[in-house]
Formats: C-alpha cells, structure tokens, sequence
C-alpha cells in the first residue's frame, strides 16, 4: 500500500506538505510529491481538497486469513496473581469476541497455578489453555515465545491482545516476528471492522501529538499490546462456565538461553498508580521538589498514591515509577487532582480518562483546566494545606455547608 | 569483542506542538536528535569499549541521507564506524519491516557479541524492534536494561519490571535493549566531532548493497498499515470554578468532592 | 558569499546548546546567587574539549576553528553568563597568548594542559590605575640571575581565584613605557604570588574574579612568554581575540533573555490576552531579535577573518561593541516586558540584564572599542 498523488488533479496548494506529520510531501513544480519518508498514514488523503490524493493497495501474497478464528487474550501472571491488565483485556477481548460471533480464549503459561484458570472463566473467557511447566515459572522471553507461537501455529487464533506491560512488550515482538505478523503497540482503543473482520487498533504517537489507527490486513493473528489501565475491566460473573484445557508443552532447558536468576521485588518505591482510585500529581508548579512532601500528605489523608508530571521527573525531583503521561503511566482513576500541572499535551494523554479531575494552579489559562471538572486558581502551597485542613475536620465543614443551605 | 548499536534519528517530539487552529502538527524548527534511548544503549556499548580492550562498537541506522548526522556524533561519542542503511525501498517500513532491514545490515557487518538498542524511539514508542531483531537473527534478548555486567562471554543484566527487576544471566551473542535508568550518556566531545567529519567511518548502504529481503522491507513488506491518522480530541470538561479565598475554594472543592461520593 | 555555517559547526551549536540545557542553565541562578565558581561544569567541559576549541589537537585542543568557539561562549552564555566568560578568559586570554608567542617549550608545559582543560587559565593586565590604560603598569618585573622577581598587584582578573596559570603582564624596563613591559607565565604555587580580594559583583558572580598580590614573587627566566618589552603588544593582541570570546558572551545572554522573554510573552496573560498579541509589544521584539542578527553576524565575521588569517582587530571591536550593547539594551527590554516580574529573581531575565551590564566594561569598555575602530579609520 502506498499513497500516490493523481497529478492531473493536482494543483499545488500545498495543503498536503502542511499537513504530513512525517514532513514527507515537498511542492516540486506546483506539484505535490511524496518522498521517502512517507509512511502512508494517509492524513494528506483526508486534507487534500481536491481528493488528489489516494492510497495505492498492492498485491501482496497474504497467508489464507480465513482460517484464522477466535480472541486470544494473554493473561499475564507474576508469581501466581493475575495481573489487572489481564483483566482489562478480557473484558475488551471479550465485546471483540462477541462482535466477530467467536469464542475468546484466555491463554495462561506457568507453573502450579491452576486455581487462576476458573477466575478467567469468570471473567469472562470461553475457555482457557492452560499452559503448565516449571519451566514457566517466571516469565522468560524464550519460554513464553516458544510456547506461545506452538499454540498459535497449532490453533490459528484471528487476534491476540497482549497487556503492554514491561514483560509483554517485550514477548509480544518476539512472537510476531516469528510468526510473520503485524504488532500493533500500546493501543488504548480497539474496534472491529465487521465487513473484514479487521482489528482496527488505534494508538497515540508523536508522544500522544498524533492518534492512528493501524490495521493488519493480511497477516493473522492480529496482535496488540493494550496499555494497561485504558480498558475497562471485565466483571466478575461467578456463574460463567466454560472449558479448561490443560497443556503440557513440549520445552527445555535450551529453549531459554537467557535465564532468570532472581526475581527482585521492591528495591524502587512500589507505585500503583494504575491500579490506584484517587491520584494526586505534581508538576513544575511547585516550584521544587519539597512540594512533593505536601502532595504527599494530601495523598495519604485521601487513601491515594502519588502521580507526577514528566517535567518533575526529569528535574529529578521524584522517581519516574511516579509519572503520569505518554511516556509513563495512563491512570483512571475515580479523582485525579492535579496541582501545579499545566496539562501539557503529553501529561493529559495519560490522565484525561479519569473519572473526576481537579485542577488547581496559578495560571488560569493552564490548558489543564480544559479536561477538568473542578478548578481552583490558586497557589499550590495555600490550597493544599487548606484541603489537608478542610478533610480533617470534614464533618464540620459539611454540617456547615448544610446550614448554609 | 564486536558491539552492535541500532541508533535512529528521531524528530525531538518535546518539540512537537499542534496548531491551535489547524490542528495539525507543527513541525518547523523541530530538530532531529539521536533518539534518546539509542544514547543510553550507544554509553553502554562505550563504556564496556572503556573497560576491555579490543572492543569494536559499530553502529547501525536505517533513515534517509541526512539521518548521517547522528551517525557523525555517535562517531564523535567514541564509535569505531557506522553504517546507514538508506533507500526508497526502506521507506514506510513498519517495525516488522525495519527489523528485517536492520538484520540484513547485521549480517552485513558480520561478527557481533553484543547488540544494543534503545528500548524505544521516541516517534512511535513501540519497543517492538529491538525483540523482533533478536528473533530474525535467532539471538536471545533482554529488553528494559537498567544495569549490565559483562563476564567473560557472559552478561548479567537487571531487567526492569514494574515492581522490580528480574536478575538475568545470557551467553552471547545476545541483544539488549537500554532504558534511561541504565546509564547517564556522554556528549559527543568538540575533537570527536571534528574528526568524525575528517574521517570516512560511514558507510552509507543500499537495500541491494546489504541483500536485504526485498520483499519483506518497506511499505510492501510491512504486515502492518497505518489506516489513517488524526489529532487528538481534548476532552472538554464541565469546569465548575471555585472563588473566594483559598480557605473557601478549598472547602467548597471538599464539599462538592463529597456530594458527588468521590471522596 | 555564503552565510550557512558548515556540518561540524552546526554539530557544535547543538552539542553546546544540550549541554548547556542539561547541565549549565540549571545551576545558573544558584550560581548568580552564592557567587561559587561552577568547578563541576568545568570539570565536565574538560572531558568535551570545550576548554580549548581552537587550538590544535597536538597542542591539547579539539582542532576547531574561531566560529565554532565563538558558538560555544555563545550557547553557554544563553544560559549563563558566568560560564561563558570562565571559558572566554581561559581560552582567548591565558591560552592564545601561549600558543601564539610561546615557545615549544612552554606550549608543551602549559599550554596542552590548558588547552585540555586539566588547568584552568587567567590573564592579569589591569591594576588600580592602569586599566583602559593599560601602560601605565606598576607592576615591576626585574631579573635576578636565572629569575624575574615580580611586584605589584593586578585587580578584577577573571578566574583569578581559580586559575593555575596566570599570564602577567609587568614593566621590565619603565623607561620605555608601553614597550618596557613584558609577559610572563605565572603558576599559582610560584613563591611570593597570593590572591587578595574577591569582588564582590553586580554579575557574572561566579567567575572567581579576584585580586592577584606579587611580593618578591619568583618567576623563573624561561617563563618570560615572547620577548622582553613585547608585552604591550602580546597584551593587545590577545584582547583583539578577547573581544570575539566576549562579543559571543553578550550575543548568548542578549538570545538567552529574547528566548525567555516569548516563552513568557506567550504565557502571560493581560486583558484577556497574552502579551504576545499586542502590537507595541510585537515591535518591541522584532527589533531586538534584528538587533541580535546583526550583532551575530558580527561575532561570526570576526570570528571567520581570525579563523582564516585576516585582520580582525577593528572587526572584534566592532563585534564587541555592538553585541555588548545589544546585550545591554536587549536584557533591559526583556526586563521590561515581564514587568514586576522581571525584577524579581524568580525569572532569569533579572540575572540576564545584571550580567550584560559587564560586556561594555571589561577586555575594553565600549569607549575604547570606539578608538579602536576609529584609529583603524582616521590613521
């Protein structure tokens, strides 16, 4: 596939070059010409307003995609517990399914951890291959590939959604290339096209500047690795029945050439900001890095965990595992509470699906205040101590607010 | 020992702003930097060049022509050469695609113990090259590096997770990919850079010049396709905007928090 | 005629402007505040060969031409000033006077050090009552067998805290006026050499400047840098290429405040629009940035005739000139379009306009630039 410009059509105007993220488009004798650095991502179809532009569909020698059926999701687990992702991808994996009328299959690989294959069940999956060895204990990307591929060769699923977590980024590549198909990262939306039965995978790039939808049109299974915390999770239904299935895998000692030798937890603060229900983040606003002892403070009175910006990240005033955004965590939590964040485009690409968002800065016009529910224009260190105040004598403050009423 | 660092030369994405009206991407002025993770993997190669003797650090990008300048200030760095796969054939390459392009520039270069790359760049934040070069050329991997220890033709490797690190041991030849936390990388030194312009350590290559699979590099030979693109649409919230003094503000902020059960 | 810089100086400016970013701006105002001298940066530039970019590779140096330093003190003092000047003392006025009247004795013992950046240089001309008239030294320099024994005291020498190698100007033969006095290599553990006062200052805080006390301070004979009596002439050479060193420190400051002053202007709101959108301001910031460009393409020019061997004596006046005082008028105006802001240190422009004041003062105040140029016209 390949954009092509109709130069008969064509008359110059340049809103094409304007337009290509990929500065791909260079006006050469009044007419547009696509350069090499084109990948085809079809924004200058869309902008051209004279439709002098169209995609160019090549004949390639796909593999039989029709006999390619069913949802896998794979329900990645660490030391026996089920990660939330794994959750979140059934409960998407599962309106796929029932949007292509398939079954979806939940995919789990490790060892001695067979009461987790009913809980998928009741998250909804049809049926579960439970993949057991000692060998797969600890995930390895030698182990899991193997076994995972065999599987997929074996079974031919039409899609495979992978959580885009530290180990299934790193699995999900692995497999694609061996299988020879197409890997879509880190998407935060998925939709079905029911006329091809094509995953339409839709992910930000450019550092969350630009949203694009990626399809995979002749090469199955259709793989993606979903961000962790966008889908909603699935329900827990403890009447779902359906069909375990136990494998024993054909693996060796060879198959896994980089081996774990130990699995070191903590060491860097444990922040579950994905799993987390209130977030309070800082950003530059504070001025320095003592404004995260009060952040802190309003955090821990709330039952939440501390969330950054990347601009206090990379001023090295509080540990990434803290940041919020594009190139860190995407929350949704039930209360994010911004302080001293502007809301650059980046930072409110990790945030903005969050249920309740307060904003509280200096600078009204802090694009911050455009995604927020409620606002206070304020300085950071009079506000906070007057919320840490406000929640310890809570009961006192509503009474009031009802009297006023 | 042979060291292979995969660098791509990125748009500087920090730099990326939309316009307001268009709401397009505005990309005048943005400058072209060496991805920031392809600096981390390119320190790490330097300084086990710094520890052992007879270490050859070789880099390896695919980009157009001009992407030869951050192969000049890899140079510069302290690289011993660098090849830069560039031709239409390479153009639209998705990640599948790119990393049979890069294999064929490995095999190219022939002899390696170690290949680097970053774990992401930096444009599309994928981390899927690096895994998918490692499968092409049947070498294990170990992506998130955020510490290395070389040991005879032994790595042992912190690999970062979530909640911790796995500790992990590999024969080589084995590809890692860096993470920021891996290393703090060095600036390209005022000499450095004028030799790398002195010296002819680049090679500048063809899809033909390094037999790459033709039909599995480029737009054509990428299972992938970008369907189409759009700007992102800001959520526009209710804004309720509290007044009065900061005490006031606070407690209304409280009360309304309240009312509607979030707190 | 071609205004392009080339690859490797394009190179440069960006490896500057990250490490001016990364590592120089973020302890500009600490440094503004407390007056300590950035070692850790120094230390830092040392391993970059930034502390003697025009000097062969033989001699220690990163083999690089006269733009490309130029750049450097210009990327360096966009973020700060203090910076900027350290590097611009070291390099054109303890290191050049070496290199060009050295002998290979002393270009091997102190100039590959310097040029690498394992010792730090200063030059000391001014005294109490010789400053723009820098021959009427008082500082005494008389030979005593196989030493010169030195007295006297220099004032406000850059870097003169930190130095280790000083180039000292004294009179030899006071007869002779300007053509009595001498150069001389100077280290700072040489027997009878102190330093006095630190200043002090308005800005460039932390650039050491300080005293330098001689009493009976031995300096052996073969330290005598060119000949006798060529002194004077050493002095006023080194200050042609001075004045492009510090031309290019007040071009960086006059940019790193314009640079400040739009991120501001587009942040700051006003009548419901930020200030950016009003048109006396919008002039206001057309002229400086065409001020900045013409100043720039005098550095540069200046800079370029060094590099290739032309006469540069007027054409670093002129740069100095000019860009000192687009600095100062550009660092003034930028003050003023933050308002009460930009009076307060929370926002660099307020340190900007402090250090620009000092580029129409030193290495020749602005007057003198003035009889510079005018004697190489009315001659």
């Amino acid at each position: 596939m390949s954009v092509k410009v109709i130069y008969e059509k064509c008359i110059g105007c340049s809103v094409c070059k304007d337009v290509c993220p990929f500065d791909a488009i260079d006006i050469i004798d009044n007419k547009a010409v696509i350069t090499d650095k084109c990948t085809a991502c079809g924004v200058c179809i869309e902008k051209c307003p004279i439709d002098a532009i169209g995609k160019e569909e090549s004949e390639i020698q796909g593999i039989s995609i029709d006999d390619y059926k069913g949802v896998w999701v794979f329900a990645e687990q660490r030391e026996g517990k089920l990660l939330n992702v794994s959750i979140e991808l059934l409960g998407e994996g599962r309106k796929i399914a029932d949007q292509l009328n398939t079954n979806l299959t939940a995919v789990l690989l490790g060892y001695n951890i067979e009461d987790l294959t009913d809980r998928l069940i009741k998250y909804g999956a049809d049926d579960v291959l439970y993949v057991d060895n000692r060998l797969l204990e600890y995930y390895t990307t030698g182990g899991y590939a193997k076994v995972i591929c065999d599987l997929i060769t074996d079974r031919k699923p039409e899609i495979l959604l992978i959580g885009a977590t530290n180990i299934g980024r790193d699995l999900g590549p692995r497999i694609s290339s061996r299988i020879h198909t197409g890997l879509t990262a880190d998407c935060t939306r998925l939709d079905v096209d029911l006329d091809n039965r094509r995953l339409m995978q839709t992910r930000p790039a450019f550092g969350g500047n630009l949203m694009a939808t990626i399809i995979c049109p002749k090469h199955r299974p259709q793989m993606a690795t979903v961000r962790p915390g966008v889908m909603e999770k699935a329900k827990f239904d403890k009447t779902r029945e359906g069909k375990i299935e136990k494998i024993i895998p054909y693996l060796t000692e060879s198959d896994i050439k980089a081996k774990v030798i130990e699995y070191v937890k903590g060491g860097k603060a444990e922040v579950q900001l994905e799993e987390a229900s209130i977030i309070v983040s800082g950003g530059r606003g504070l001025g320095s890095p003592e404004g995260f002892k009060l952040i802190e403070k309003l955090a821990k009175k709330l039952g939440g965990v501390v969330g950054a910006s990347r601009a206090t990240v990379d001023a090295g005033w509080i540990d990434q595992a803290h940041q919020v955004g594009q190139t860190g965590k995407t929350v949704r939590p039930d209360l994010y509470i911004a302080c001293g964040i502007s809301g650059a485009i980046q930072h409110l690409a990790g945030m903005r699906e969050s249920k309740c968002i307060v904003a509280i800065n200096k600078d009204k016009n802090a694009p911050i205040f455009e995604v927020a529910d409620y606002g206070i224009v304020g300085d950071i260190y009079e506000i906070l101590p007057e919320l840490l105040i406000g929640l310890e004598n809570m009961g006192e403050i509503l009474e009031k607010a009802e009297v006023c009423e | 020992m042979n060291i292979i660092v995969c660098v791509k030369q990125v748009p500087d994405t920090n730099e990326v702003k939309i316009d307001p009206v268009k709401g397009t991407l505005i990309r005048e002025g943005v400058p072209s930097i060496i991805n920031p993770d392809d600096r981390n993997a390119l320190e790490e190669a330097l300084r086990i060049k710094d520890k052992l003797e007879d270490v050859k650090v070789t880099v390896l990008s695919m980009g157009p022509p001009q992407a030869d300048i951050a192969l000049i200030e890899a140079i510069a760095m302290g690289a011993d050469k660098a090849i830069l796969l560039t031709d239409r054939a390479f153009a639209g390459s998705d990640t599948w695609a790119t990393s049979t392009a890069l294999e064929a520039g490995v095999k190219y270069i022939g002899d390696y113990d170690i290949i680097f790359c970053g774990r992401q760049a930096i444009d599309g934040d994928t981390a899927q090259v690096g895994p998918q070069l490692a499968e092409r050329l049947g070498i294990p991997q170990i992506t998130y590096v955020e510490a290395l220890e070389i040991e005879g033709r032994k790595v042992i490797a912190n690999r970062s997770l979530e909640d911790g690190y796995f500790i992990i041991e590999c024969k080589m030849p084995v590809l890692l990919t860096a993470i920021k936390e891996l290393n703090e990388p060095r600036y390209p030194s005022i000499k450095g850079i004028y030799e790398a312009f002195k010296e002819d350590k680049i090679e500048i290559l063809s899809a033909k010049d390094v037999n790459a699979d033709v039909d599995n590099i480029g737009l054509d030979g990428s299972p992938t396709n970008v369907f189409r693109s759009f700007t992102p649409s800001t959520k526009s919230g209710n804004l309720e905007m509290f007044e009065g003094t900061s005490k006031q503000k606070s407690r209304e902020l409280i009360i309304r928090l309240k009312e509607e059960k979030i707190i | 005629m071609d205004f392009k810089l080339t690859r490797e100086q394009e190179l440069i400016r960006n490896v500057m402007r990250d490490f001016t970013e990364n590592e120089v701006e973020p302890i500009a105002a600490e440094i503004d505040k407390t007056g300590r001298f950035p070692r850790e940066n120094i230390e830092k530039m040392a391993k970059y060969n930034m502390l003697g970019i025009p000097f062969p590779v033989e001699y220690g140096g990163a083999g690089g031409d006269e733009i490309s330093y130029a750049i450097a003190i210009e990327e360096l003092s966009k973020g700060c000033a203090t910076t900027g000047v350290i590097v611009s003392a070291h390099t054109s006025l303890a290191c050049w006077p070496i290199y060009k009247y050295g002998t290979e004795k002393q270009k091997q013992k102190y100039l590959i050090p310097l040029a690498k950046g394992e010792k730090i240089g200063a030059f000391g001309l001014t005294e109490p009552n010789a400053g723009t008239d820098a021959a009427g030294q008082q500082t005494t320099a008389i030979l005593d067998r196989d030493n010169y024994i030195l007295n006297g005291t220099k004032i406000f020498i850059t870097n003169g805290k930190e130095a280790d190698v000083y180039i000292i100007f004294a009179m030899t033969d006071k007869l002779k006026g300007n053509k009595g006095i001498s150069a001389f290599i100077v280290e700072k553990d040489f027997s009878g050499f102190s330093i006095g006062k630190i200043e002090d200052k308005m800005g460039i805080r932390g650039s050491a400047t300080a005293e330098l006390i001689f009493r009976d301070c031995i300096v052996p004979k073969e330290n005598l840098l060119g000949e006798e009596g060529q002194g004077f002439k050493i002095a006023m050479s080194t200050l042609d290429g001075g004045r492009i060193g510090i031309a290019a420190q007040a071009l960086g400051i006059a940019e790193g405040a314009l640079n400040e002053t739009i991120k501001y202007m587009k942040e700051r709101q006003q009548f419901g629009r930020p200030i950016a959108k009003f048109q006396g301001l919008q002039w206001m910031v057309a002229d400086m940035y065409t001020e900045i460009e013409a100043a720039k393409l005098l550095v540069y020019r200046a800079a370029y005739n060094k590099t290739n061997g032309l006469p540069y004596n007027k054409e670093a006046a002129m740069a100095k000139l000019f860009a000192a005082n687009t600095a100062m008028s550009v660092t003034t105006k930028c003050v003023q379009l933050h308002g009460g802001y930009g009076y307060i240190k929370d926002y660099p422009v307020e340190r900007m306009m402090r250090d620009a004041k000092i580029t129409e003062i030193y290495e020749g105040t602005s007057q003198v630039q003035q009889m510079v140029i005018s004697s190489n016209l009315l001659r």
